[in-house]
């Protein structure tokens, strides 16, 4: 019955005829190939947190913090430990698992703005944890004097230190990686019982889902994701300071999912791609770019309450 | 042996007493009615069966275990399926998902991050199945949020039979439906109860239906239990009669 639909194909191969080709054509559109970088890693960030918010229909509003331990994983590991990039990914995003994994259970209980307000609480945590132990992190200054390493595989070297061309490929294939991973498990038993649960979860409790379990779950994956993505988002900048974990970043992230369209798939890459793109035009014109991207925001949510993507959403057939 | 036992059930909230010492046997393949005026308790009896409140006082049994700290959920995976007075589906899901999903938990699969191919067939042929008894493949693609009333209730109830349930609760299943989507739905448990021999208990205002369904009937009214007997004995009884038959009439 739901054989193979070539139409239902016809959004993922738009999304990666464009990423794939971005370099190709991003300078031509005035832009250049780092934002293209930024807005890929922004819009694995968004996705990550779309996972929980448009797919369990779980708000966290403390997102931020995952991403930041990521970054700073990333970043303290080469530069205190060894100055491998590939080990640095491996810790930044195994310390937002393993902190994910932790706080998952004391805030699985809780609905709604309750869960959010924890969300932020925690993360609020981590930003001053980041901010006050100066002489680690950095402090206010951010943590510098590192870059990203070449990354050696034995029989070849890929250098993303250099070439910005190279690192937007590597961050492409992480990426790729990571939403493939992310959409097999949306199309999964598992998936939708996470799907049930934002649609109703009194309905899936009495099918018999242990809904706090299901919840954990998608979170720790979710901040995973996050942590990854806040991994990218260091190497990318060769640098990190605590806004990466503070909580107007988790908002960014939310508005993000919200633009794009939280009930479709690459809605929040969408959403980010605007985001970025804005906030880089805006911000070399105007100092209040943030009033204007709020006021997009704001237009966007009225004339589209699902998200620029909601518009293609699947017509009920009789 | 009683396969679900109920003894002497009680529920507070705070000053109001919802539920009072009720206490019901319930036979293996028994369609039971428990029916009373609005108010009654019923919906919170329900409840504290399937654990979505705690008991103030008194003892659920389900084939002589005792259900005390065993949660809502678990019970669900012992064998007991609900369905609720205000329906709970999934609206932006069509019906097919609808019944997709617990198609699957029943198979065991909700932590699985993929169908087992040698599963797919099988499971394909129970959905189809399933939508067939309840009169929904002709709007299997059509999202449930979407549906009429009746064919709402419908899937909720084919929702519920998807888990393969040994005892199935539905609070008044027919609230709300015209003549035509009653007549339907009464059919369908009919069908259910008579060709799998499952264990029912309904809560139901309509008379019709309760007369055409249940073996035996337990009258609540004010939290008490007023009468229990087959549909027979509870038309002759005067306390019922005034109680809540005449008051209907
Ligand atoms: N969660 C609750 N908190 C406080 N009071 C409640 C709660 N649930 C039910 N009640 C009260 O308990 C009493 C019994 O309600 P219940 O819903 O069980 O009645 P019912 O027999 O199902 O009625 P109906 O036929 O209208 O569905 C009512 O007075 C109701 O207001
Ligand atoms: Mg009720």
């Amino acid at each position: 019955m739901s054989g193979f639909d070539l139409r239902k194909q016809v959004p993922n191969v738009v999304v990666w005829l464009l990423l794939l080709t971005m370099p190709l054509w991003m300078n031509a559109v005035g832009g250049y190939t780092q934002l293209g970088t930024q807005v890929v890693v922004m819009g694995l960030a968004a996705m990550s947190l779309n996972f929980l918010l448009g797919y369990t229909g779980v708000l966290s509003f403390g997102h931020a913090a995952y991403f930041g331990l990521g970054a700073y994983g990333v970043g303290m590991t080469i530069r205190y430990l060894v100055p491998s990039t590939g080990i640095g990914m491996l810790v930044g995003t195994g310390v937002g698992a393993l902190a994910a994994a932790i706080i998952g259970p004391m805030i699985v209980r809780l609905r709604g703005v309750y869960f959010a307000m924890v969300t932020i609480a925690f993360a609020q945590v981590f930003y001053f944890v980041a901010f006050r132990w100066n002489h680690v992190t950095g402090g206010d200054d951010g943590l510098t004097n590192w870059t990203r390493e070449p990354i050696n595989f034995g029989f070849a070297t890929l250098h993303i230190e250099q070439d910005p061309v190279t690192f937007y490929y590597f961050v492409l294939a992480i990426f790729a990686v990571a939403v493939a991973v992310m959409a097999l498990l949306l199309q999964s038993p598992f998936g939708r019982t996470l799907i049930a649960i934002r649609e109703n979860e009194r309905r899936t409790r009495f099918l018999g889902i242990n809904v706090n379990f299901h919840i954990w779950a998608s979170w720790l994956i979710s901040c995973t994701f996050m942590a990854l993505s806040g991994t990218l988002y260091a190497l990318l900048n060769n640098f990190v300071d605590p806004r990466a974990l503070y909580w107007t970043q988790s908002g960014v992230f939310v508005i993000m999912c919200v633009l794009g369209g939280m009930r479709s798939f690459w809605g929040p890459l969408v959403g980010a791609a605007i985001y970025v793109v804005l906030q880089d035009y805006l911000s070399s014109a105007t100092p209040n770019w943030m009033s204007f991207i709020g006021l997009v925001f704001v237009v966007a949510v009225l004339f589209f309450p699902r998200g620029v993507l909601g518009i293609f959403r699947r017509k009920s057939v009789e | 042996m009683s396969f679900l036992r109920i003894e002497n059930v009680a529920k507070h909230f705070g000053s109001l007493i919802a539920v009072d010492g009720v206490s019901m046997s319930v036979e293996k393949g028994e369609c039971r009615a428990v029916i009373g005026p609005n108010g009654a308790g019923k919906t919170t009896f329900f409840n504290l069966i399937t654990g979505m409140l705690d008991l103030t006082s008194g003892r659920v049994l389900l084939e002589d275990q005792d259900l005390a700290g065993i949660k809502p959920a678990e019970r669900v995976r012992m064998g007991m399926a609900r369905t609720f007075q205000i329906t709970e589906i999934f609206p932006d899901l069509t019906v097919r998902e609808n019944i997709r999903i617990p198609v699957e938990i029943a198979a065991g699969l909700h932590l699985a991050p993929r169908v087992p191919t040698a599963r797919r067939a099988e499971l394909r042929a129970r959905i189809d199945q399933l939508m067939e008894e309840g009169g929904l493949t002709r709007i299997a693609g059509r999202y449930a949020g979407e549906l009429s009333h009746g064919d709402q209730r419908a899937c909720e109830i084919m929702m519920a039979l998807a888990l393969n349930p040994r005892l199935l609760l539905l609070d008044e299943p027919t609230a709300g439906m015209g003549d035509d989507e009653t007549h339907a739905i009464a059919r369908l448990i009919r069908r259910i109860h008579r060709d799998q021999a499952l264990t029912i208990v309904l809560i139901e205002h309509d008379m019709r239906v309760v007369f055409n369904l249940a073996d035996k009937i337990t009258v609540l009214a004010e939290g008490r239990p007023l009468a229990e007997g087959t549909p027979a004995e509870i038309t002759a009884n005067e306390k019922v009669q005034a109680a809540y038959l005449g008051g209907a009439a």
